[in-house]
């Protein structure tokens, strides 16, 4: 296969990346890094560090127009950033001493159990509940847009919330993949907000996550222009087209969608751990 | 009305924030787009091989070695600048996130800010070769 070649394949596999990343609050990375290895069977290292810039640009460009459009909480944004930023620190301070085979089995178990939770109960009844005094002082309260209106909407169990976010920064560093996914649940399920609120949100704030990690990667050679070129333009152009459906398109049809992406990161988390890949 | 009177509000920085990721993001692309249509022009007929882990070399791993590269027009040199670029929006965003919430006059999220940003800058730095 010349450059070419594999540069069209690249382009046209992240597209779908970036739309399904966008869409779900995941980033790309859950798409990349399979099409990488096992599709065109690229080393693994040089998979994660285009994953990484698929998930940058993922977040970066649909963020844009969910910040702009009202979807995107962002004080609740900043404030789990602190959970996540140091969670990733300590996850990867942590990498070298842990069985981090034995976590992704863990950690994929819980996902695909989590996408069977998800397809179980497609319209969790939301009664909006009453206002928790700690989100209110905080002003992390907001208002998104929905097909009848501006609706607003209550943060609730904050403190749940910022220690999933900070497991979710944690496995992220250990794992190299996979934040995303406990960011949407832990705000989704713990905290009580709207599921595009929560999948918005989480798009927002993978990209600082990944930033973090980036400049690691970068340094110890991972991120190879060849390979990122295709990746990041491919994804930037899906993440653009998913922004653009993601506020005609029903939460149920997300849901479906989220669990299904969940699912395969799980079932990717179990492969990966009981091979040894990671 | 002008920006000095304006108040700042949740409202306002969410749209300079959303014009910053757009510009940052467009220019990445861009340099990409550029760096990316020159590889392929020089190298787009050359096999491709990823099967084994060789690691970049230097000039492609720093950004002195990318800047060095960048100005002699490398394609692979200019597609790291504009990834460089990208890596830079999202802090980017969390500088003007504390900037922006001080001139709001919220202290507790200014330190929020400060936080996020104090472990970034200590992730960036300390993960060494």
């Amino acid at each position: 296969m010349n450059v070419l070649h594999l540069t069209a394949v690249i382009a046209a596999g992240s597209l779908i990346a970036g739309l399904v990343g966008a869409l779900t609050g995941l980033g790309g990375g859950v798409v990349i890094v399979p099409l990488l290895t096992v599709g065109l069977g690229v080393d693994i290292r040089y998979a994660v560090g285009a994953s990484l810039v698929s998930v940058i640009a993922t977040s970066s460009g649909a963020a844009a127009a969910y910040v702009r459009e009202g979807f995107t909480n962002i004080r609740v944004a900043m404030l789990l950033e602190i959970a996540t930023t140091l969670g990733a620190l300590l996850g990867a301070a942590l990498a070298t001493h842990l069985p981090t085979a034995i976590i992704a089995v863990i950690f994929g178990a819980v996902l695909l159990h989590s996408a069977y939770v998800s397809l179980e109960r497609l319209d969790p009844a939301k009664a909006p509940g009453k206002p928790d005094p700690l989100a209110q002082r905080l002003r992390l309260d907001g208002v998104y847009p929905s097909p009848s209106g501006p609706q607003p909407y209550h943060v609730r169990r904050l403190p749940l919330g910022a220690a999933l976010m900070a497991l979710a920064g944690t496995l992220s560093g250990l794992l190299g993949i996979g934040s995303g996914a406990i960011k949407v649940l832990a705000m989704d399920r713990a905290m009580e907000l709207p599921f595009k609120v929560s999948t918005t949100t989480s798009n927002f704030m993978i990209g600082v996550t990944a930033a973090a990690g980036a400049g690691v990667y970068l340094r110890r050679g991972y991120i190879d222009p060849g390979l990122a070129m295709p990746v990041m333009l491919g994804v930037l152009a899906g993440s653009l087209l998913g922004a653009r459906a993601l506020a005609a398109t029903p939460s149920r049809r997300l849901r479906v969608l989220f669990a299904v992406v969940i699912a395969i990161l799980g079932m990717e988390m179990l492969f990966n751990g009981l091979t040894g890949k990671l | 009305m002008t920006s000095h009177t304006r108040p700042w509000t949740d409202e306002r920085i969410s749209r300079i924030i959303a014009t910053l990721l757009r510009s940052g993001v467009t220019s990445a692309a861009a340099l990409v787009l550029l760096g990316g249509s020159l590889y392929l022009a020089r190298h787009g007929l050359e096999p491709a091989s990823y099967r084994v882990f060789r690691g970049e070399p230097s000039a492609y791993r720093s950004v002195a070695g990318i800047l060095g590269a960048a100005r002699h027009l490398s394609g692979r040199a200019l597609i790291q600048l504009g990834l460089l670029l990208l890596i830079a929006t999202p802090i980017a965003r969390v500088v003007f996130a504390t900037a922006a919430f001080a001139l709001e006059r919220d202290r507790t999220y200014v330190l929020v800010c400060l936080i996020v940003l104090a472990t970034l800058c200590y992730g960036l730095g300390a993960g060494g070769p």
